[in-house]
């Protein structure tokens, strides 16, 4: 199956992959592959490399540094470093904050914090969930008061990703409560070594650390930091969710996983026996294969109907909703394959980790299995996701 | 091929959908069904008027020469509209081997294809065969310079109203050797062929077909009559491929039906679309309906692949479209309550077409198996 076969595009496709075997190390893409956490310093390392490309931002326009490609050439390119195992830029950046400053940001901000997004020395985290407004997002009250030329920030922010190594967050402030509790929302940029922000790294499933709570006690934001007009904030939260349209699929990562998974059950073990050779392994495999395949073609359908609109309707949320259900599927898989040693916690052996006797994906992929869990519940889980698509597609 | 429809497509359909919408309600439609050729004349003739028989007949014989995506809109609106005849194995599968029959053969029934006077209907099954292709006994021996033909087929859709039957008969090997096939166009009303009709569950037409000493010419072997076994593979992947928009079609209906169904059916003082696990399991059934109709353009597209690609994706399509069937069927019926277990209401009618088209060349179990060797070859 080849959706995307024009020729024009096989060129290009050839320049990344050769792009990708001069430069992409194996420490960051034996990372990539296992579903682990990409230190600043690795993932800095090879924004560095994209930025000299100049391949950091494809869908930004080309006067504030982007590549300005069309969907497909994007499609193209997310589809080959997906399938190379190589790092995304930090999405917070150049996907979410990027967008939002070239949308609503006024001149200064743009010049103020785009060439940090670009270079990959600024760091973000975005401030949006909270304790008491998880799902029902617009609930949020972390207030921000305005005092003179400053807000006032006072509340907790929860689920921060990236917050222990991030330099600014953009977060949505309750600054009114008089009225619906879409209308009093504001969007402020607020630097990470603000006095009176505290940070609580939570520990995941998974073990690892990759999201805080922040802890907001006086802190004070110019109001130059806000992005748009105050109580506003709501349209920028929902222009957000409607740019996250390439990729919320994961088609290509996906892909990538299986191709993993696949090339694990094929190996022999010391008797000859292959994993592959199961009936059941190899239904499993042939379903999910199946099942991503009409994922992938339903996303191509959505992203490049000629007779649809620009920008992707409600109905981009089945593709959050079936792309979850096949990468947690691909990670129980793959779990499964590494047998009774997916039990062990290999960095915890004591010693050295290279005596272990075990196969070596097997403690990543049960990580990856209970990190994966958070896909159906982060950006809006898949119930919300049904809930919109039940109210803005089927009119319920 | 795209997986996107032209506009000239898209008119097609809307025309389509009108004439098959005068074809009469829910009911109408039925006691037509009933009756024992199982379609109406004038309603074929209005499809053939339509050009919808000549779409993959070339311009030399009447055609258009189009694709089997302009099959695909006839079968997405034979399926939403559950109209039932021989339009598969006439206008697809027929056109699709009489395009490699022997000239004469060929050049003389081909506009009268086109023109809605000559059927013909697919002599596939072989109960103790399931859906394996190669497991063939319905034998043709050589008879001078022609063909003796003797055997049984089930389960012939339209068998009845056609004028040419296409039978896979074997001429050679064993009885599960795909080697020593081969394909036959066989006049209906040739001596020694006997067809006893009946009603299937979707309420289609059907007959079981017996051959004894049938006296064939040379010019009904399609091809090599011993090497038939890779042009019998690519009809019946030509005929999955129509099946699933007709499937798709059909599902349309339903995701729309029980839609309407959910935003006016009151209970507890509420519309029952206003319940959020109801909601739910509607958008799941409207995921699977968009999942299928992209995934049926998967295995249409794959039709013009290499064999082994081609089984692949086209064996990929029917697993997939068959289990989101199966599961708008049943949320169909039980979203509608009791009202869905009547025969009054259209929508068991349409869960019973969907159910009968997943057990139609081939169901889980075979394409399972199919997609796995075609994956590793």
């Amino acid at each position: 199956m080849d959706l995307v076969n024009d020729p024009a595009l096989d060129a290009f496709r050839a320049e990344i992959r050769a792009f990708l075997r001069a430069n992409l190390t194996d420490d960051i893409r034996r990372k990539v592959m296992e579903g682990g956490y990409l230190s600043r310093e690795a993932h800095t390392r090879w924004h560095k490399v994209l930025q000299k490309q100049g391949w950091i931002a494809p869908a930004w326009p080309v006067e504030h540094g982007g590549c300005g490609w069309p969907l497909a050439k994007q499609y193209v390119f997310e589809q080959e470093f997906a399938l190379a195992y190589a790092p995304r830029a930090v999405i917070f950046g150049v996907e979410m904050v990027g967008p939002l400053l070239i949308e609503y940001g006024s001149a200064a901000q743009k010049a103020r914090y785009l060439p940090g997004i670009l270079s990959g020395d600024e760091w973000w985290c975005q401030g949006f969930s909270e304790p008491g407004s998880g799902s029902d997002l617009a609930s949020l009250a972390c207030r921000a008061v305005r005092d003179g030329d400053h807000y006032m920030i006072n509340g907790t922010k929860l689920w921060q990703t990236a917050a222990t190594e991030a330099d600014m967050m953009f977060g949505l402030f309750r600054t009114d409560s008089s009225g619906r509790k879409q209308q009093g929302i504001t969007v402020l940029l607020v630097p990470m070594k603000s006095k009176g922000l505290s940070l609580r790294p939570i520990t995941l499933l998974d073990g690892g650390q990759e999201v805080a709570q922040c802890f907001f006690d006086d802190v004070r934001v110019p109001v130059a930091n806000r992005v748009g007009e105050e109580n506003q904030g709501w349209g920028c939260a929902k222009f957000l969710l409607s740019i996250e349209r390439l990729g919320i699929a994961e088609v290509a990562r996906s892909s990538a996983m299986l191709n993993r998974l696949k090339g694990i059950v094929e190996q022999p073990d010391a008797h000859g026996r292959r994993l592959a050779d199961d009936p059941e392994v190899a239904n499993e495999i042939a379903e999910i294969e199946i099942d991503l395949m009409a994922l992938e073609a339903t996303e191509y359908c959505m992203l490049f109907d000629p007779a649809a609109g620009a920008d992707l309707g409600a109905e981009a949320s089945t593709l959050k909703l079936m792309g979850t259900q096949v990468q947690q599927r691909i990670s129980a898989a793959t779990m499964a394959a590494a047998g009774p040693y997916a039990q062990a916690m290999a960095s915890g052996l004591d010693g050295d980790n290279a005596s272990r006797i075990g196969p070596d994906f097997a403690e990543p992929a049960t990580r990856g299995y209970f990190n994966l869990r958070k896909i159906s519940i982060y950006g809006g889980s898949n119930e919300i996701q049904k809930n919109i698509v039940a109210k803005a597609v089927l009119g319920l | 091929m795209s997986l996107f429809r032209t506009d000239d497509q898209t008119q097609f359909a809307e025309s389509l959908g009108r004439t098959l919408a005068g074809f009469g309600d829910g009911a109408q439609r039925r006691r037509v069904r009933a009756t024992p050729a199982g379609f109406a004349e004038e309603h074929w003739r209005a499809l053939a008027d339509l050009g919808v028989l000549g779409l993959l007949v070339d311009e030399a014989h009447g055609g258009t020469g189009g694709t089997m995506a302009d099959v695909a809109v006839v079968m997405d609106a034979i399926g939403r509209h559950l109209w039932a005849g021989p339009y598969l194995a006439t206008g697809v599968l027929g056109a699709l081997v009489l395009a490699e029959a022997a000239p004469a053969l060929r050049d003389a029934t081909l506009p009268d294809l086109v023109a809605g006077r000559h059927r013909l209907a697919f002599a596939l099954v072989e109960p103790q065969a399931r859906y394996d292709l190669a497991d063939v006994t319905t034998r043709a021996r050589r008879d001078g310079a022609g063909w003796r033909l003797d055997g049984a087929k089930a389960l012939v859709a339209y068998g009845e109203a056609a004028n040419t039957l296409i039978v896979p008969a074997r001429t050679g090997g064993g009885h599960t050797e795909a080697a020593g096939i081969g394909v036959f166009l066989v006049p209906a009303k040739a001596a020694g062929i006997e067809r006893r009709g009946y009603g299937t569950i979707d309420g289609l037409r059907a007959c079981d077909v017996t051959f004894e000493g049938v006296k064939l010419g040379a010019e009904a072997a399609v091809g090599d009559p011993g090497g038939g076994f890779d042009l019998l593979d690519r009809v019946v992947d030509w005929g999955t491929a129509a099946l699933l928009p007709e499937a798709v079609g059909a599902m349309t209906y339903l995701y729309e039906t029980t839609l309407a169904y959910l935003k006016t059916r009151k209970q507890f003082g509420a519309t029952l679309g206003s319940f959020q696990a109801l909601q739910h399991r509607m958008v799941d059934v409207f995921t699977q309906v968009e999942f299928a109709r992209s995934m049926a353009g998967v295995g249409r597209l794959a039709l013009d692949a290499a064999a082994a690609e081609r089984r692949r994706e086209v064996s990929a399509a029917k697993l997939y479209v068959d289990r989101a069937a199966r599961h708008v069927a049943q949320e169909s019926i039980q979203l509608h309550g009791g009202m869905g277990m009547t025969d009054e209401l259209d929508v068991g009618h349409y869960a019973k077409r969907l159910t009968m088209i997943g057990l139609t060349f081939g169901d889980r179990g075979y394409h399972m198996a199919r997609y796995r060797a075609a994956r590793a070859a």
